[in-house]
């Protein structure tokens, strides 16, 4: 609970790297009408899978801050030492992490997803599997930052890493999102989702837990 | 049994073994592969609407076999590594991935040239052909992993933890693909259905995968060698080689 607050404190003290992922995020989206052309079918009909290739590779450019300047001040081991689980305080720095970079997109996405002209039942479709996918995201990322954490390059080989585990989180998510703009039913979709969520809340601390343990050693 | 366990688990001891296997799976190999393909490509007739270009699959299914099998194998090791810390181990790891990417791409290689012929394209964003190209990518994030990490032993523990995520996340990942081909309803392709093949191409195609089998065993020992000789360079045992 005291490392939440004082990860949250941290993030607020230097609001413009944090806020970086967020302005990542509206660019890429801002790009694609540029590239493919404004017309408004087009790009309502891509606008969930614009939005969520985005929003992965704004989580993707945010992960290496989980772990990285605890890494190099040392408080990581600190961590690693501390008479609590390590699972449990690596799940209140992924909540942390969450809290500031998936949070600002779900406030975003609206938005966004009003510029490219998405039906309004699709909307709350699309904020609902941002709410359930993007914590996803930053778990199965943690495990990648605690492999590659102790490199000098980590970037490229953590998008490497992650990119392919993050493959039924956009699947499952645009086509929710999707069905829900072509006027079908989205349930069986979220409760994959809210299935991943489960899975990776249970299992991902462990095994970031283990990889920090290999990266600090 | 345990003893002799023990026993195969020491560097020295694993490379000698494995030395004295080598010219034997050798020749199991080249029978075993001669007698497939003569058996796949001659004797074996024609398929009734596919012609000769399904002789592919006497190549292409081994491979795809095998993608998974050597996937699986560097999961079983990366448990052993994380629990009994097994030198051995993290050489059978390592030694496997870039024969496990091999076979994967060998799979999506020969199944796109078969697939030109026979669906008009060589790539279809189908859900096999997606799940096969992602588990290749999973192969080279592992060798990925293992070259940036400089520490042998540190590498091989993050490649551990990384198989192991990974063999988890397979399946969700297989069907997920499967379920997103089923929801887009993209162009129908004629699978490749074979409920009642006839013997004449089941035998070479298990002579095949037997073949692949034993290439991969012996490829792995190979590379073991190579891989415990630069590991241990400094130890007595390879000094007295």
């Amino acid at each position: 609970m005291f490392l939440l607050r004082r990860d949250l404190l941290l993030a607020l003290r230097n609001r413009a790297e944090y806020a970086m992922p967020l302005l990542f995020f509206v660019l890429v989206i801002t790009m694609f009408p540029l590239a493919l052309g404004a017309s408004p079918e087009l790009l309502a009909r891509i606008a969930p899978g614009i939005i969520w290739v985005a929003a992965l590779l704004a989580a993707m450019l945010s992960l290496d801050s989980i772990f990285r300047s605890d890494f190099d001040d040392g408080s990581l081991e600190q961590i690693l030492l501390s008479a609590h689980p390590v699972a449990v305080l690596v799940l209140a720095k992924v909540c942390a992490h969450w809290l500031v970079t998936g949070l600002p997109l779900l406030l975003v996405a609206p938005l966004l997803a009003e510029m490219l002209g998405m039906p309004g039942a699709a909307q709350a479709t699309l904020l609902l599997t941002i709410l359930l996918g993007t914590p996803i995201l930053s778990l199965i990322g943690a495990i990648g930052v605690a492999l590659t954490v102790g490199l000098r390059k980590g970037g490229i080989i953590l998008s490497l890493l992650v990119l392919p585990l993050y493959v039924p989180v956009l699947i499952f998510a645009a086509s929710a999102t999707e069905n829900a703009a072509t006027g079908f039913d989205p349930s069986a979709q979220i409760y994959m989702l809210l299935a991943f969520l489960f899975l990776a809340t249970s299992l991902s601390p462990w095994a970031t837990a283990a990889a920090l343990r290999m990266s600090v050693s | 049994m345990f003893l002799w366990f023990h026993k195969l688990g020491s560097p020295p001891h694993f490379y000698r073994i494995a030395g004295k296997w080598l010219p034997w799976l050798n020749w199991a190999f080249m029978i075993l592969l001669l007698a497939g393909l003569y058996g796949g490509l001659i004797l074996a007739p024609p398929d009734y609407q596919q012609g000769e270009s399904y002789r592919i699959i006497f190549i292409h299914v081994p491979a795809a076999w095998m993608s998974l099998f050597i996937y699986v194998v560097m999961a079983v090791c990366g448990a052993v590594i994380i629990v009994w810390r097994m030198k051995l181990a993290e050489v059978v790891l390592i030694s496997s991935a870039p024969i496990g990417a091999s076979f994967t791409f060998l799979a999506l290689i020969t199944g796109s040239l078969w697939g030109k012929p026979m669906w008009g394209t060589y790539w279809v964003w189908d859900a096999r052909l997606t799940s096969e190209l992602i588990l290749l990518f999973l192969y080279l994030g592992v060798i990925g992993l293992h070259n940036a990490i400089e520490d042998r032993r540190t590498a091989a523990r993050a490649v551990a933890i990384l198989a192991l995520v990974g063999v988890v996340n397979i399946p969700i990942i297989h069907y997920s693909v499967e379920w997103w081909h089923s929801l887009h309803q993209g162009p129908t392709v004629t699978k490749f259905d074979k409920p009642s093949i006839h013997w004449s191409m089941l035998l070479p195609l298990l002579l095949m995968a037997l073949a692949f089998q034993v290439y991969y065993v012996l490829a792995l020992f190979h590379r073991c060698r190579a891989e415990l000789l630069r590991r241990e360079r400094n130890s007595k045992w390879v000094e007295e080689l």
